[in-house]
């Protein structure tokens, strides 16, 4: 593991501009479903279910029923951004366009590569979620300025599922087998960390488990903070992200060097 | 040994995949300024060894030294003079021509201006400057070669290795990218060579290896080695009745055959053709002079390989 961060230099910082750069060729389409989604949700979501449900129990008060699931958005928008950047694209890039085969000639080591591309997909989340505050703003919903905490916390969060996908892209034979993460990790996580409902109506063995998904905890951070409020509370799902970011990261890289040396 | 001329110096090189060798402790090196070339059947081993001397693949014994600096400890600082043209194609399919230059410029840290600068050179260099807005889908097998050429040499490096440069393309595309390597070579530049075609090594090459199963062969200036190991000239007889073999054999010619031809290595073919033509007055004979591919093909066999 040591290995692996002696490694990495700031060249890692080519990649990142490399697809950053693929990423602006298309930006249109790329800024687009950010944009729009949460509209959709809201509509669905906010108008439909929300003319049934008004408010929603949180913490000891109550708050409106859109007000309670666009940080859900935002934090699974962050989620998917990295997680598929780093496994489905990931792949493309490693196995049909060769471009990591490419960047090895150059000074570029292979963890320098795969760090790139981490801070890529973390980076990609955080687009797409900065872009998805503009619409989600648009509709009084996030209360300035302890919302821009959000922004910044969605770089952590997005490294986290970057880190994520990168080990599954590590492992997986094809890229068909991104459906068995995505649907074993990846949507479970959407529908259950607190995200389009409170997780106090789940009995108690499901919150335990929804406390440990990841996901739980980014909803919890960017929800206080779209409500204008810090609560010191707060600090205990920083640190559980940061305690597992930082090996995951290593892991991504090692498994990563493991399968393109050869 | 190993003096500041030797680009690469190689001993006992070996490369292990499980159980398999595909590169079995060979050595060689390579001179400043020259042109070495690898020959060798399909899965012979070439693109194995160039994966090691540009630091991709680790080795599994042996030692391997590029500017005398070792491939296992200082690979940023090797790679950093070295331009790398791949067997497979890895352009950048979502960028353009020129996109995909400046783009690799950067890995190699040149600033923005420069290095726009050197990418027109280059395109130009390679006549793609009016293809720098295109599209890679949209270019030709010729045109992307030439492109990863160019690439290769973005960071304007001080060994360049082709890995088949010139498969799959037209034999237009094929002269212009060995005008290209000989003025690259007349400029100073040290060249590594992959190829299967006998005649791009012969007008390429100062030096080459005939590579085959993870080992070297052979080793030397092309035309030194077709006159030492085979001889001045060649000749063909086509349909040849098996009397006439049992005769070459018994007059202890130097002979090959393959399906329906039969050769005769020697060196004054005129002597062969008359000997033949005494005994065998009706065999359709040929004299050539004999080439790389004789050399090759004695060497390697004329069994298909993989
Ligand atoms: N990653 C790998 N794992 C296992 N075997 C491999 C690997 N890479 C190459 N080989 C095997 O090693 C041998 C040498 O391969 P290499 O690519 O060096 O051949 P080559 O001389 O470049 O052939 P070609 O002319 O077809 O390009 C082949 O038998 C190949 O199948
Ligand atoms: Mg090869």
């Amino acid at each position: 593991m040591i290995g692996v961060l002696r490694n990495i230099s700031p060249r890692a910082l080519r990649v990142w501009q490399r697809n950053r750069d693929v990423y602006f060729v298309t930006w249109k389409t790329n800024l687009l479903p950010p944009l729009l989604e949460p509209i959709l949700y809201l509509l669905a979501f906010g108008a439909g279910i929300g003319a049934l449900v008004k408010e929603v129990p949180y913490r000891g008060g109550t708050i409106g029923y859109a007000a309670f699931i666009a940080p859900g958005l935002l934090a699974t928008q962050v989620m998917f951004q990295a997680f598929f950047e780093t496994t489905y694209n990931t792949f493309v890039r490693m196995y049909y366009q060769k471009t990591f085969d490419a960047l090895v000639t150059t000074p570029l080591t292979l963890e320098d590569i795969m760090a790139g591309e981490m801070l890529w997909g973390a980076s990609k989340g955080a687009i797409g979620c900065a872009v998805m505050m503009v619409a989600i703003g648009g509709f009084g919903l996030l209360d300035y300025p302890h919302a821009l905490i959000i922004v910044p916390f969605s770089l952590l969060a997005g490294l986290f599922f970057a880190a994520l996908g990168l080990c599954f892209t590590a492992v997986v034979p094809q890229i068909d087998a991104f459906n068995f993460p995505t649907f074993l990790f990846v949507m479970p996580m959407f529908l259950f960390s607190g995200t389009f409902f409170p997780l106090d109506v789940l009995p108690r063995w499901a919150q335990a488990i929804a406390l440990a998904l990841p996901l739980t905890h980014i909803t919890n951070v960017m929800r206080e903070a779209a409500l204008g409020r810090l609560p010191a509370d707060l600090a205990w799902d920083l640190l559980y992200l940061m305690v597992a970011t930082v090996p995951l990261c290593l892991l991504g890289i090692r498994l990563m060097t493991r399968r393109l040396v050869k | 040994m190993g003096g500041p001329s030797q680009v690469i110096e190689a001993r006992e090189l070996r490369k292990r995949y499980g159980d398999f060798t595909a590169v079995d402790g060979i050595d060689f090196a390579i001179q400043a300024g020259e042109c070495f070339g690898v020959l060798g059947p399909n899965g012979a081993g070439k693109t194995t060894t160039v994966k090691m001397i540009h630091c991709a693949s680790p080795l599994t014994s042996g030692t391997l030294r590029v500017f005398g600096l070792d491939v296992g400890r200082e690979p940023r600082r090797i790679k950093a003079r070295i331009g790398v043209c791949s067997q497979e194609d890895n352009l950048d399919p979502d960028f353009s021509v020129l996109k995909n230059l400046t783009v690799f410029a950067r890995y190699f840290g040149l600033p923005a201006p420069g290095a726009l600068e050197r990418a027109r050179e280059l395109l130009e260099f390679m006549g793609l400057w009016e293809r720098r807005d295109d599209r890679i889908r949209d270019l030709s097998g010729g045109l992307k070669r030439r492109l990863v050429i160019a690439r290769a040499l973005i960071n304007d490096p001080d060994l360049l290795i082709l890995d088949e440069p010139t498969t799959g393309l037209d034999p237009q595309s094929r002269h212009q990218v060995w005008d290209r390597v000989r003025t690259l070579r007349r400029q100073g530049k040290t060249i590594l060579l992959t190829t299967h075609y006998m005649d791009e090594a012969q007008t390429l090459c100062d030096r080459l290896v005939i590579m085959d199963r993870g080992r070297i062969l052979v080793e030397g200036p092309p035309a030194e080695l077709v006159r030492s190991r085979v001889g001045r000239e060649v000749v063909e007889v086509w349909g040849y009745p098996p009397a006439l073999l049992d005769h070459a054999r018994l007059s202890g010619w130097n002979v090959e055959i393959d399906a329906d031809r039969l050769f005769v290595y020697t060196e004054s073919g005129e002597d062969i053709l008359q000997a033949i033509a005494h005994r065998f007055p009706s065999e359709r004979c040929t004299v050539r002079m004999a080439g790389l591919e004789d050399l090759f093909l004695k060497l390697t066999g004329r069994e298909l390989r993989e």
